[in-house]
This record gives structure tokens, C-alpha cells and sequence, in this order.
């Protein structure tokens, strides 16, 4: 620096040629091969997902028909079958852990958000809820099995449903605090301003203002537990049967229709998915591109519902 | 409030007033009024009522420990600490040890982990620092298309949708995957692996044959399945870097990937350790992948190829057909997975926050 200061003009002619990026530099070559060793890693991460998809409209086409989903699972080396009863045991099983979880997670949304923000309640439950956001989903099983399955004596759909109540938890709450926490303190302050309750200002500003990311937390969350197989394994166990005996058979009638073990796509796929005989791998793949369509279903249901609250 | 004081309300309101106000204004003072005494009383069920259920969350995983620990307490009597150095697992003997599945766990995990690192941080950097837009730019600029300004929104359009992909593959079933897994991923990997084994067999990590299930396609199924997770957190931490620092990087002539290895890397690296660590307890505790491609045998080796177990596929594979005593010894596993998992997730929690923390400073 000192040198082109005190030189003449001429050398303080400032050298074009090296402020010119050129693949011949070490350091810009560096970069540049960074960039496209990125790129590259990037591309080659999407194959996965390119050859899952694939395969499942590939393979999972292929045993697909209408049959296939109203029929019951077919013993080895049988042809046709389906999995019906799988279909309804998934619903069955999800709805009973949203029943569970969706009300309890708003509702300790509610306090650690509105009643009690600073208090020590809400940073012990924000932290209750990311531990649990981390549980091994097979360990919401064994909970399920020793809580639920001990204690009736039974392998069931409730015990399922509380094994996949207790994953979807912590989405339902932490999306809840959000979706609250974005509702304008101005309107809360209009509300308390007319005279109302804190209950009141819940119940008839923030919850519907708040309602439709709420819904999304909860929609990403069912689409979670309806794809869990690990949590069911040893709590709904599997069922070759419908629900129930009557018809329509897919309803669940009776507590006893309840209470007993229950078909679901996760737990189909996997027994299937080991199984020696054709037909049955047949079929594990046209449940597997079933299960995706459900959840995808409720991923872009959530995702919807998200675009539309941010606007 | 009778209409005579409605009226003096709006007289204080609006000296001057309008006739046309006579309307809006008692509407408005009625509206708004005390809560009544059943009003209050339903306020304060209502409150004790959250309280208790933002209570129950956080007894819900004092719960999950006490009852997996009550059920695991006879064996834990039994087994004692030698449970986890013993390698055997033979229910008709009553003989347990978890060592190989342990070691399965921890061996799975940091492979996949490593691998999912590697695509999760590429993804992070190529989404959050602009590679698109600059490629595209001067791609455009050598077509000479750059004056269509609807192109000029397509690397946005593509982040998006790259965005999205990764979202997707974090919705996938695990199941899914583990079906691929068998029917792709081995199938694909066999040819290599057995070169590998067949020429380079006496380094220790090809020291087996691929039999089918092995660590090797388990811990690749794993890689993409903690990528989301690690990518997606990477993302948040990069974009946080605060914009002047960015720009002080280019200002003193920094190329792209000087500034990224240098600056941008180094301030994100608690958030992008604290995704690691996180990705690492979604790695231990994941089940289905490894149930179906580990191999679900009580064998510790250095083999990439070789099968394995872990905790979690190893209660997955034994809990629906166990006995009373099995039981017992499965909830032992459980407990010990518990305990694993959630050092692992509360010290990544800790770390995001601190890394949270650490940027308030600079911004």
C-alpha cells in the first residue's frame, strides 16, 4: 500500500487482470469446485426420494383396484385379497390418539401462552414438550404396552391410539403456542377492553383467530401417526379381520369391537414387506403407496391451511 | 345504563355532537359491560383446567419414565450392570445382554448421521446462500434471456420446491422407507459391496460378506431419514447470520466459499451442531428402517456388511412375541434407550438455545 501511494501515477494504476475472476487462481478455482461439488450433493440427495416415489407408483400400481381396498388380507400364495380392514384400523387408531391429543395440547397451548406465560409451569411444559418432540417413537409404544396393554389385558386400538397420542403431542402443543402467540395483541386488548373474561377473550378471539394454524399443527401431526409403524407394533398388534361383526363391518359398534387387536397400513407393510410370498409383497407395496397418498394428503392439507393463515 | 346516561357518555365524548352519533354510541356502552358472576366463576374453571392439562403434559414424561422403570425394576434386580456387557439374547435360557445392540446403535447412527451430515449441510448451504440465483443469473446472462423478468423469480421458484422435496422426505413413512430399503437399496449396493469385500477384504470395514440385511444399507436408509432434519436446521441457522457480516465478508474480497468456510459456517456452527445432535437422537431411537435392513443379528463388527442389531429394532423384533420374563428384560432395553435418547436430545435442545443466544449479541 505505502509503495502505490508514494509512486508515481502509473503505478497506481490499479491491476484489471487480478481483480478478474479466473478459474486459473487457486482460490476461485477452489470456490468454484465447492460449488459444484454442492450442487451436486444436493442433486444426488433427491435421488432417494425420485426412486421411492417411483417405486411406489411402480409397484404399488400394480396390485391397485378397487378390491384391493374393500378386501381382507389374503393368506399366502392366495390370489387377490386386500387390505380394507387395514384402511378403517388406521383411521380408527388415528382418530382415537387425535381425540387424546389434539384437546390436551391446545389446551396447555392456552396456559403456557395466555395464563401463565412466564411463569415456571410454562418453561417446564415448552421443555416436557420438546423432550417428548425427541422420544423414540418405539418407546411410546412400550409406555402404551405398559400402561394401556397391562393394565386391560388386551392388545387393542385404544392402546395404539395412546401410543400415537403421545407423538403427536408435542406438534399439536408447540404449533398451538405459535399459532396463538401470532394472534395481534391488539386484538386481545380490544376484547379484555369490552369487559371480557380472559376465558372469553380465548374462547371467542384467539382460538378462532388462531384456528387455522392450529389446524395445521394438527394435520401435520395426524399425518405423522398415521405413517407410524414402531408404536403399533405391540400396542394395536394386527387383526386379519374387520372391526366388527356386523355390517357395515367397518364401523366399530361395541366397546368390545374396540378392544381388540387392530389392523393398520404401517403394521400391514411391515409383516408383509418379510413375507417370501409375491402376492404379499404385492400388496405391502400398494399399501406402502396408500399410506403415502394419506399422508401426503394431510401434509399438503396442513401446508394449505399454513399459507392461508400467514397472509 | 339507562339511555338519559348513554346520552351524557356521548355528550362528554362529543361536545359539539352529531344527532347522526345517537344511534352507535348506547349501542356501544352496551356492549361492553362486567363480566357477570357466572361469567367469572366459568373464567376460573376454565384457567384451573389449562393449568391442570399444561400440568399433565409435564407429568406425562415423569409417567413414561416411572412406568417403563417400575416394569424394568425386576430385571435391572436380576441382570444388574452385566446386561449391558453381555452379548447374548436367548429368551429360552432367560440369558440377556444388550452389548452388540448398543454397540449396533451408537455404530448405525454415527455412520448414518455422518452421511446425512454431509448431503444436509450441502442442501443448508445451496438453499440459504443464493447458488441458485447466482447460477442462473449467469446462465441467463450467456443465453441473453436475462431481460424476461419471469425468469428472474425462477431460482426462488426452485428453492421453494427444493424446500418442499426435503419437507417430503421427512413425511415419508419409515416403513416405506425400510420397504425400499429391502427392495432398492440392497439389491442396488450388493455389486459394490461384494467387490469391495472380494479385493479390499482385509481392511475390518469390508471384512464381511453382504448377506442381505447389514449395517451398511440401514445406516444409508438412516442418512436419509435425519437429512431433513439436519438440513432443515442448518438453513435457519445459516440464514441467521446476520447480514453485515455477510456483507464485511465480500467487502474485503472473500470469495464465495472463503466467506462460507470462514464466516458464515463458523457463526452458524452452534445451530448446525446443535441439528446434528438432534439428528443423532432421531437416529438412535428410529426404529422401522433398522428392524427391517439391520439384520437382526447379536453380532459386533467392524463390517460395514455385516448384519446387526440396535435397541430399538431389537424391541421391535422381540416385544410382540415375548414372554412375562422377556418382557421384563425388553423393558431393561427400553429404559436404557430412554436414557440414551433423551441425554441426547436435551444437550442438542440446550445447545440451539445457547446458539440462539450467541447471535442476539451480533445482531
Amino acid at each position: 500500500m505505502a509503495a502505490t501511494r508514494t509512486g508515481s501515477p502509473a503505478n497506481t494504476e490499479i491491476d484489471l487482470e487480478s481483480l478478474q475472476r479466473s478459474l486459473r487462481r487457486p482460490r476461485t478455482l477452489f470456490s468454484y469446485v465447492m460449488s459444484l461439488l454442492t450442487g451436486g450433493a444436493t442433486i444426488a440427495a433427491l435421488f432417494p426420494l425420485f426412486s421411492v416415489l417411483y417405486m411406489l407408483v411402480v409397484r404399488g400400481s400394480a396390485a391397485l383396484s378397487l378390491s384391493t381396498l374393500r378386501e381382507l388380507p389374503p393368506a399366502a400364495m392366495a390370489a387377490g385379497g386386500g387390505f380394507g380392514n387395514a384402511i378403517v384400523g388406521t383411521f380408527v387408531v388415528v382418530a382415537i390418539a387425535t381425540l387424546l391429543s389434539v384437546p390436551c395440547g391446545i389446551l396447555a397451548a392456552i396456559y403456557i401462552t395466555e395464563f401463565g406465560p412466564e411463569t415456571r409451569t410454562a418453561s417446564a411444559v415448552r421443555f416436557a414438550a420438546k423432550v417428548l418432540t425427541g422420544l423414540p417413537s418405539i418407546l411410546a409404544g412400550v409406555f402404551a404396552f405398559a400402561v394401556v396393554v397391562a393394565m386391560t389385558g388386551k392388545f387393542s386400538a385404544p392402546a395404539g391410539g395412546v401410543a400415537l397420542a403421545l407423538l403427536m403431542l408435542p406438534t399439536v402443543l408447540l404449533t398451538a403456542e405459535e399459532a396463538i402467540k401470532r394472534v395481534p395483541m391488539k386484538m386481545r386488548e380490544a376484547a379484555i377492553g369490552m369487559g371480557a373474561t380472559p376465558t372469553q377473550v380465548v374462547t371467542k378471539v384467539i382460538v378462532p383467530t388462531g384456528a387455522p394454524a392450529m389446524l395445521t399443527g394438527v394435520m401435520l401431526a395426524v399425518a405423522r401417526a398415521a405413517g407410524e409403524t414402531a408404536p403399533l407394533l405391540f400396542t394395536a398388534l394386527f387383526s386379519n379381520f374387520w372391526i366388527s361383526r356386523t355390517a357395515p363391518q367397518f364401523l366399530p359398534k361395541t366397546m368390545n369391537d374396540l378392544m381388540k387387536p387392530t389392523a393398520s397400513l404401517a403394521v400391514l407393510i411391515y409383516n408383509f414387506s418379510g413375507s417370501p410370498f409375491e402376492n404379499q409383497i404385492a400388496l405391502a407395496w400398494t399399501a406402502a403407496l396408500v399410506l403415502v397418498v394419506i399422508v401426503l394428503v394431510f401434509n399438503v392439507i396442513g401446508q394449505t391451511l399454513a399459507g392461508r393463515s400467514s397472509d | 345504563m339507562t339511555p338519559g346516561e348513554a346520552g351524557a357518555a356521548r355528550d362528554i365524548f362529543h361536545p359539539g355532537g352529531r344527532s347522526g352519533d345517537q344511534e352507535v354510541v348506547p349501542a356501544a356502552v352496551d356492549i361492553s359491560q362486567p363480566p357477570s358472576a357466572f361469567e367469572t366463576a366459568a373464567d376460573r374453571i376454565f384457567r384451573r383446567c389449562t393449568l391442570a392439562v399444561a400440568w399433565f403434559t409435564v407429568l406425562l414424561v415423569f409417567w413414561l419414565v416411572f412406568s417403563i422403570g417400575r416394569q424394568a425394576i425386576p430385571s435391572i434386580r436380576t441382570y444388574g450392570l452385566g446386561f449391558l456387557s453381555g452379548t447374548e439374547w436367548d429368551s429360552n435360557r432367560a440369558h440377556f445382554g444388550i452389548l452388540p445392540a448398543i454397540v449396533g446403535t451408537l455404530y448405525s447412527s454415527i455412520l448414518g448421521l455422518a452421511i446425512g451430515t454431509v448431503f444436509g449441510l450441502a442442501i443448508a448451504i445451496f438453499l440459504s446462500e443464493g447458488f441458485l440465483s447466482s447460477g442462473l443469473d449467469s446462465a441467463l446472462g450467456a443465453l441473453r434471456l436475462s431481460q424476461y423478468s419471469w425468469l428472474s423469480s425462477l431460482p426462488n421458484r426452485i428453492e421453494n420446491v427444493l424446500k418442499i422435496t426435503v419437507e417430503l422426505l421427512a413425511a415419508i413413512p419409515s416403513v416405506v422407507y425400510g420397504l425400499w430399503g429391502i427392495f432398492v437399496v440392497i439389491p442396488f449396493i450388493r455389486p459394490p459391496a461384494d467387490w469391495l469385500h472380494s479385493h479390499l477384504g482385509w481392511i475390518p470395514i469390508f471384512g464381511t460378506n453382504l448377506s442381505g440385511p447389514g449395517l451398511l444399507p440401514a445406516s444409508l436408509v438412516l442418512a436419509i431419514m435425519v437429512l431433513p432434519t439436519i438440513s432443515a436446521i442448518s438453513r435457519d441457522a445459516l440464514v441467521a447470520v446476520p447480514p453485515k457480516l455477510r456483507e464485511a465478508a465480500f467487502g474485503i474480497g472473500a470469495t464465495r466459499w472463503e466467506a462460507i468456510l470462514g464466516i458464515f459456517v463458523p457463526t452458524a456452527a452452534t445451530g448446525i451442531f446443535g441439528a446434528i445432535i438432534l439428528g443423532f437422537g432421531r437416529a438412535l431411537g428410529e426404529t422401522m428402517a433398522l428392524a427391517m435392513l439391520a439384520g437382526n443379528a447379536n453380532v459386533i463388527s467392524w463390517s460395514l456388511f455385516s448384519p446387526a442389531n440396535t435397541l430399538a429394532a431389537l424391541l421391535a423384533n422381540h416385544f410382540p412375541e415375548a414372554d412375562r420374563i422377556e418382557i421384563g428384560a425388553l423393558m431393561y432395553v427400553a429404559l436404557v434407550l430412554l436414557a440414551i435418547t433423551l441425554v441426547v436430545n436435551v444437550i442438542g435442545t440446550l445447545i440451539l438455545q445457547r446458539a440462539d443466544a450467541g447471535l442476539k449479541g451480533l445482531r
